[in-house]
């Protein structure tokens, strides 16, 4: 048994709050200038020189990446040997997201009721999702999620029938439908099987993954590799305006499923794609 | 074609601009968002007045990161457009002359930008950081309660955007994606 404080997590939260929100992580900061380098068209490539300057800003004069500094999502894998100690973890999350919102100068989105919209002004509470694994560490993956990709996100509870080809169909659709409203260049987050929760859990934790990384079965790395081709032919581009970069990565996740059921999940996310994933 | 407007934006400069253009605006802009446009369609249907003169102007789809010492504004992009449809066409037949967001726009829209002889404009969506050095004051001018949500009167040099949709009825984001499409069916 390990003990950890949960002190420390607020801590490290509050830190990885402002990290994600100031600077791109490594990862896609390869897939962007990547992007600059096979980019086809003069506009694309001139947005996306913008937001390699728009970059180099935000880290240099310390003001945000974007000003939708997102609703902050938050990963736990928690491993069985570990002991919690100092107060609730819940509330330790929620304390990291509120200092590093605060303290970080980073905008306040969350609204306390969907309906009655009062805004909590503090950006808490964040979305946390617990996950109990082996070991003795805890895993910390902060992902602040902006809502222009957010909201053209899909749910698909296809049929067995519609097999493969339906499945690629329905995430070539949410892509199309998503257009320039998603900040293109795009990563694109797939979940395929599970229940309907859990295939859109896995499609928010699929934008997590490594930028560019493929899934182990062969079958679905290729699925990505085709689909990643498909997206960048329907000619979106660069800021949704003409270009042959539309994404940057499709990540796909699968879980076992039920002998009716194909659900899909299609979670969007834009270029800045902010996570950091940390180890206590 | 890269050109250079000042406010106020009449109905002549708006009818010169063509979708594809790339504009550097300067002058007085407006910020307005969602609960933003939610209180002034209220406040139009009470009977009242805005407390904007919209006549002309130019809204920016926008709520910014909260500014450090110092600065006039924080991280200040785009927001995505088609949320505020539903209220644009009242401003719009009031004399609206342009917005600037991102993401496409609904028919209805897109029929009273043409009817009114306004102009949408696209600022790149994601560059916030960027966008805040165009901007050199910014005052809270109504809603303050709505916190980044509330509307604000901004002083731009050379604020950078692309007109999306013109008075002529052309929208960038349907003819631009045709052009690099290689994978037409879906």
């Amino acid at each position: 048994m390990r003990t950890i404080y949960v002190g420390e997590i607020t801590k490290n939260i509050k830190e990885m709050c402002i990290e994600a929100n100031y600077f791109l992580s490594q990862d896609m900061d390869a897939a962007m200038k990547h992007a600059v380098s096979i980019e086809k068209a003069p506009l694309g490539r001139q947005i996306l020189s913008q937001l390699q300057e728009n970059l180099q800003i935000a880290g240099k004069d310390m003001i945000p990446i974007c000003q939708d500094t997102g609703m902050a999502v938050v990963f736990l894998e928690i491993g069985q040997e570990v002991h919690l100690e100092g107060g609730l973890l819940e509330d330790a999350v929620n304390e990291g997201v509120r200092q590093g919102y605060t303290e970080g100068y980073l905008r306040k989105s969350v609204v306390k009721d969907p309906l009655e919209r009062e805004n909590t002004k503090d950006n808490t509470p964040a979305v946390i999702h617990y996950e109990i694994v082996k070991g003795d560490t805890l895993t910390i993956t902060v992902a602040p999620k902006g809502f222009g990709s957010e909201n053209m996100s899909r749910i698909f509870m296809l049929k067995p029938a519609d097999g493969i080809e339906g499945v690629k169909q329905a995430i070539l659709t949410a892509v199309k439908d998503a257009g320039p409203n998603a900040c293109p260049p795009m990563v694109v987050g797939v979940g395929i099987g599970g229940t309907f929760e859990k295939c859109a859990l896995m499609a928010k934790k699929a934008l997590t993954r490594k930028t560019g990384s493929h899934a182990e079965t062969p079958y679905v790395k290729a699925m990505e590799e085709e689909l990643l081709q498909k997206i960048n032919g329907l000619g979106i581009g660069p800021g949704g305006l003409g270009g042959t970069v539309t994404a940057l990565a499709v990540h796909i996740e699968t879980y076992p499923t039920h002998i009716a059921g194909l659900p899909v999940a299609v979670n969007i996310c834009c270029h800045v794609n902010r996570h950091v994933t940390r180890v206590l | 074609m890269d050109k250079h407007i000042h406010t106020p934006m009449t109905e002549k400069k708006a009818r010169e601009l063509r979708a594809g253009d790339y504009v550097y605006i300067t002058g007085t802009i407006y910020t307005a968002r969602d609960a933003a446009h939610k209180r002034m369609q209220e406040t139009l249907a009470a009977g009242e007045r805005l407390p904007i003169d919209v006549r002309d102007a130019i809204i920016y789809y926008m709520g910014p990161s909260p500014a450090r010492e110092g600065r006039p504004i924080g991280s200040a992009g785009p927001t995505t457009a088609s949320r505020m449809d539903k209220y644009a066409p009242k401003l719009l037949s009031l004399g609206l002359r342009g917005m600037i967001g991102k993401g496409k726009r609904s028919s209805e829209v897109l029929e009273a930008i043409c009817a009114n002889g306004a102009v949408y404009f696209a600022a790149v969506g994601g560059a916030g950081a960027l966008l805040s050095k165009s901007i050199v004051a910014s005052e809270l001018v109504a809603y303050e309660d709505l916190g980044t949500e509330a509307i604000r009167r901004l002083e731009v040099v050379d604020f950078p955007v692309i007109v999306v949709a013109d008075t002529e009825g052309n929208n960038l984001y349907e003819t631009a994606i045709k052009e690099y499409a290689s994978q037409t069916t879906v």
